[in-house]
């Protein structure tokens, strides 16, 4: 073969290849790298969605920095984040750790606690909804928490959970908490099974414990898996929106608002698309800092 | 001797009876909820608040029916199935080409492209909605099933490209350059031996993104605003907007939303373990 038609098939050769991850270059590059650059671009303008652009450099993200409902709703989804790293984690290695050994309905167990997350955030969120609803007809709360408190024997503790803003964002936090634990707990009892058995017997033989087998040999092994949890529980919760959307509507502003619903209202309800653009570059770095934090953390983990 | 067996026995199953009563408690906690909208969804407005037997005593589907009829519930379940398949497909063919690629075929830039994908995947992107509804208003997608369809096969695209790369990565080299000795183009090899060898990791690709396109509701609240494109989640939260106070028809319909998605979970649950547990722990 001359040189010169070996350098045309090299050719012919590679964009034939070329041509495989050619509708996944092209869909990426339209949907994802696009709206990514147009996101940062977006940021420094002042735009209502149409009209002209008036380009102000830093000034979104100058106002963004003194805007009280926006560091409030970073400070909710906080919360809800905390709840579910602690109440919602500790529960799931709990499960995990009974699920953990040979016991009857073990598989029913496990097909069960993963109904929640298979469910939608809607479905959930409305079913919630109702179960908290706090009206009365025809003699009767409407919905099923209320009414159980009432014919129960607690009609003072009967209470409009959802409307209030003392238990509005405990009570989403918990919703997120009973749709989510199933994840985690999936996660930790697959974490779980790969422990290598002979340890636990070498630490019995030792004379160690049930605790002090759990802190010596199931925790430090389940670190790594622990810790990964951790990161999408964080990832996750963070930006929780559609749950809080379909149980209380955009109802209580800078009580139940999170970042995602601050951007979603910026650009739906005022039309301030750069300005939701800055909400969205800060918060996205925000969520990057943090899991690349733990995301070292949980290399450390694993090299120990 | 025999009364140290007798407490040893007994406190194995205090500590199994006390195991047993906490994994019930939660099983239950999980599971009545979903029991008591498909209760509600089988009674009608009149009995909803008198009967309080866990099973009515009189079992209505008058609900299902309207829902399905007059709350235009069978065009959102409709277009639900239509958005999943076609979604579906379209990831399971797209990410496969480009992993086969990125296993496999040589050309330049390929390692740039696959790191970026992987990179996609590492960095979340909260709100990048605002930038995707300009886009899609410029190419005038708004209100289209197409451009619904694209923007939800990119949302799947890099997780199912990486977990079908590590799979091909597997295959061995035996079985290909046998292939291609007996004449068959790379497409083939594509179509006749790693889409067969790479089965257990479609599955769990079809249907995690399965779950994910029939859950989704951003996308489908800012770029449909027709009624006769609508999936279920907007369309369920369209209904509970219009008819909020109706209960067992908005139970109907979220019981069309959660049930499918419960079966398909139900037949398939070994590929949701599987892919969830192989992602962090294997």
């Amino acid at each position: 073969m001359s040189p010169k038609s070996r350098g045309a098939s090299v050719l012919k050769n590679n964009l034939q290849n070329f041509s495989f991850v050619l509708p996944a270059v092209v869909i990426f590059c339209i949907f994802y790298i696009y709206p990514f650059y147009k996101m940062i671009n977006l940021s420094f303008y002042q735009w209502r969605g149409i009209g002209p652009m008036h380009f102000i450099g830093l000034e979104n993200y100058k106002e963004l920095m003194t805007d009280h409902l926006w560091w409030n709703s970073i400070a909710h989804a906080g919360y809800i984040t905390l709840i579910a790293l602690t109440f919602q984690n500790a529960l799931a290695f709990a499960l995990a750790l009974a699920c953990d050994r040979e016991i009857r309905l073990k598989r029913f167990y496990r097909v069960v606690f993963f109904i929640p997350p298979v469910l939608s955030e809607v479905v959930v969120g409305l079913i919630w909804n109702w179960i908290l609803n706090p009206e009365m007809q025809n003699g009767h709360y409407i919905g099923l928490l209320n009414n159980f408190l009432y014919t129960s024997g607690f009609p003072q503790l009967v209470h409009d959970w959802l409307a209030d803003p003392k238990t509005a964002l405990t009570t989403i936090a918990i919703v997120n908490s009973w749709k989510g634990f199933g994840w985690g707990f999936i996660i930790m009892l697959a974490g779980l099974q790969t422990i290598d058995k002979q340890l636990y017997e070498a630490a019995r033989i030792d004379g160690a414990g049930a605790w002090k087998t759990f802190t010596h040999v199931t925790v430090p092994m389940m670190l790594p898996v622990l810790l990964v949890v951790v990161i999408l529980t964080i990832l996750g919760c963070m930006q929780v929106f559609v749950l809080i959307l379909a149980m209380v509507n955009e109802g209580l502003v800078n009580y139940t608002d999170v970042p995602v619903t601050r951007i979603f209202s910026a650009m739906q309800n005022t039309n301030q698309f750069g300005y939701a653009c800055a909400e969205a570059v800060i918060f996205g770095m925000i969520l990057v800092c943090v899991s690349f934090i733990l995301k070292k953390l949980s290399d450390k983990a694993k090299q120990a | 001797m025999n009364g140290k067996m007798n407490r040893y026995v007994f406190r194995k199953m205090a500590r199994s009876t006390l195991t047993h009563t906490f994994l019930m408690g939660v099983a239950i906690t999980c599971l009545f909820p979903i029991f008591w909208m498909v209760r509600c969804a089988l009674m009608t407005n009149q009995t909803v608040f008198v009967d309080e037997g866990l099973i009515p005593h009189h079992l209505d589907f008058g609900n299902f029916a309207r829902a399905w009829t007059e709350g235009n519930f069978a065009v959102f379940f409709l277009n639900s199935v239509v958005y999943t398949t076609c979604v579906v497909t379209g990831i399971v063919i797209i990410s496969s080409l480009a992993a086969f690629a990125f296993s496999r075929l040589d050309f330049p830039g390929k390692n740039v492209i696959f790191y970026m994908f992987v990179a996609a995947m590492m960095i979340p992107l909260p709100g990048s909605f605002v930038p995707l509804f300009v886009l899609m208003t410029k190419l005038h997608l708004v209100n289209t099933r197409l451009g619904y369809i694209l923007c939800m096969i990119n949302v799947g695209l890099s997780l199912s490209i990486l977990i079908l790369k590590t799979f091909f990565d597997k295959m061995p080299h035996e079985l290909e350059d046998a292939a291609r000795i007996d004449g068959c183009s790379k497409i083939g090899i594509w179509w006749h031996m790693a889409l067969p060898f790479a089965r257990p990791a479609i599955a769990v690709i079809v249907i995690f993104n399965a779950l994910n396109v029939w859950n989704e509701y951003i996308l489908a609240f800012l770029l449909l605003d027709n009624s006769n494109l609508m999936p279920l989640q907007r369309g369920l939260m369209v209904f509970q907007g219009a008819n909020g106070t109706n209960y067992p028809v908005l139970m109907a319909g979220l019981t069309m939303a959660a049930i499918p998605i419960i079966m398909v979970y139900l037949f398939m649950q070994k590929y949701i373990v599987k892919g969830l547990s192989g992602e962090v722990v294997g």
